[in-house]
């Protein structure tokens, strides 16, 4: 099988500005994944199923990647007024800081190809969206592979990334007048914990929080 | 009024038969408990299971699965009620006529058993409508699925025609429809039904207490004598 690398040249010669990125995968197992650009996200699809012939999609999931805040030390030159043998004087000094940044957040879609015309594979291949509240959308795949419908449907009702171009994109699991999204990481579930008979950790602790308000 | 055991025996050898009309009319109702053919998840398999030729049903009388809740007198709600699911079976269960009797089957029917935690799993189908037993089990094998018809069958025994414990049918006051959760926008509304399930209280660092009392206190007509 070729590798990401070669994969990765394979697109860029054939769409041009796709900018594939890769992600590498620093386990032993070195899967190294790509990322696409959503804009040329269906005509890399078209060009790996038909051209690199991964004819099959097995598996397509999500990944929520919340807001982070993130620090990171910078250093600081400014000007200090100091009393230097009693004289006040400008003097200018470096400090380290630490400032704090909160890294955005996005949706991830993540798909799984193989070629059983080659016997090949996995590819994986990931697609991010702007962030996770207003621009959620990414272009669905599934006029490329039928089998992203049900699974694209799901992630749509688990993560809230909304898939352009899916022919059917109603909730999967969950019902139609249903507002959250499951499986993001900041998800708040109903609090029904008012009968834990085996309640422990996290479980107990919502317990004694929902008796704490009754 | 009620024939002792010993004479009852010593009449028969005569050719005597004597019973009473709560006796005949109990054995008649315990003998042929019609269920209802649905079943959620993979305790349906071993629903399936026990009323094939190995564990048969027949033996007590529960063969007939019916199709129709009209037609039916047992739920058994075999397997992961979802709380996209739960409104439906509730609607089932005010679609049976009475007597109706649920027998919960398996961990997730009693409790949400491993899915408990989880987002769209209902907590135990004994928050909106009652349930007669309970077996645990993930999934119960069909021995405890037999258990607990027999335990149905001796709770139905019980049961007296008239007075506090009477079966809901003779009762004209007793709660026929129990209401219908309806699809909120973060979880089922109402989450629980308080009539049917009270919540048990829970008392840390000693177990489990009140519940028996819980349920009794504020259960549903009917349940007085309930062995489950």
């Amino acid at each position: 099988m070729k590798t990401v690398e070669e994969i990765k040249a394979a697109i860029e010669a054939a769409v041009p500005g796709a900018g594939v990125e890769i992600v590498p995968n620093p386990s032993v197992s070195g899967q190294h994944s790509l990322r696409l650009t959503p804009s040329h996200a269906v005509a890399v699809a078209m060009f790996l199923r038909d051209e690199l012939l991964f004819d099959y999609l097995s598996n397509v999931t999500g990944v929520d990647w919340p807001d982070k805040e993130v620090g990171e030390k910078v250093k600081v030159t400014r000007t200090v007024t100091r009393t230097v043998d009693g004289v006040d004087q400008a003097v200018e000094e470096t400090v380290e800081e630490t400032r704090k940044r909160v890294q955005p957040g996005c949706l991830e879609a993540v798909y799984h190809l193989y070629s059983v015309a080659l016997k090949q594979g996995p590819l994986t291949i990931r697609m991010r969206t702007v962030n996770r509240t207003d621009q959620v959308e990414l272009p669905s795949l599934t006029p490329v592979w039928r089998s992203a419908e049900f699974q694209e449907r799901e992630i749509f009702d688990l993560f809230g990334i909304v898939f352009t171009g899916h022919p059917d994109l109603r909730r999967l699991l969950m019902w139609d007048s249903f507002k959250d999204h499951p499986m993001r990481r900041d998800y708040v579930e109903p609090d029904d914990f008012e009968y834990e008979p085996t309640a422990h950790d996290e479980v107990l602790a919502r317990a004694q929080a929902h008796r704490s308000r009754e | 009024m009620a024939v002792e055991a010993g004479l009852k025996i010593e009449l028969g050898k005569q050719g005597v038969f004597v019973t009473t009309i709560e006796e005949l009319y109990n054995w008649g109702r315990r003998s042929s408990i019609w269920p209802m053919q649905f079943g959620l998840a993979c305790c349906a398999i071993e629903m399936i299971a026990t009323t094939m030729a190995r564990y048969d049903l027949a033996r007590f009388g529960a063969e007939v699965f019916r199709p129709s809740p009209r037609q039916a007198d047992l739920m058994i709600v075999s397997g992961t009620v979802t709380k996209k699911m739960a409104p439906q079976v509730v609607r089932l269960y005010n679609q049976m006529a009475e007597p109706r009797y649920v027998i919960a089957m398996g961990a997730c029917a009693i409790s949400g058993g491993p899915f408990k935690q989880g987002y769209n799993v209902l907590k135990g189908i004994d928050r909106y409508i009652p349930v007669d037993v309970h077996i645990p089990g993930c999934p119960p094998r069909p021995e405890a699925l037999m258990h607990a018809f027999i335990t149905l069958q001796e709770k139905i025994d019980g049961q007296h025609l008239t007075g506090e414990g009477r079966p809901r049918h003779l009762d004209a006051q007793a709660q026929g429809e129990f209401p219908v959760p309806v699809f909120g926008e973060h979880d089922l509304e109402p989450a629980s039904n308080p009539g049917v399930w009270p919540a048990p209280v829970v008392i840390q660092g000693s177990g489990v207490r009140g519940q028996a009392e819980g349920f009794r206190r504020g259960g549903w007509r009917g349940s007085g004598n309930s062995k489950s």
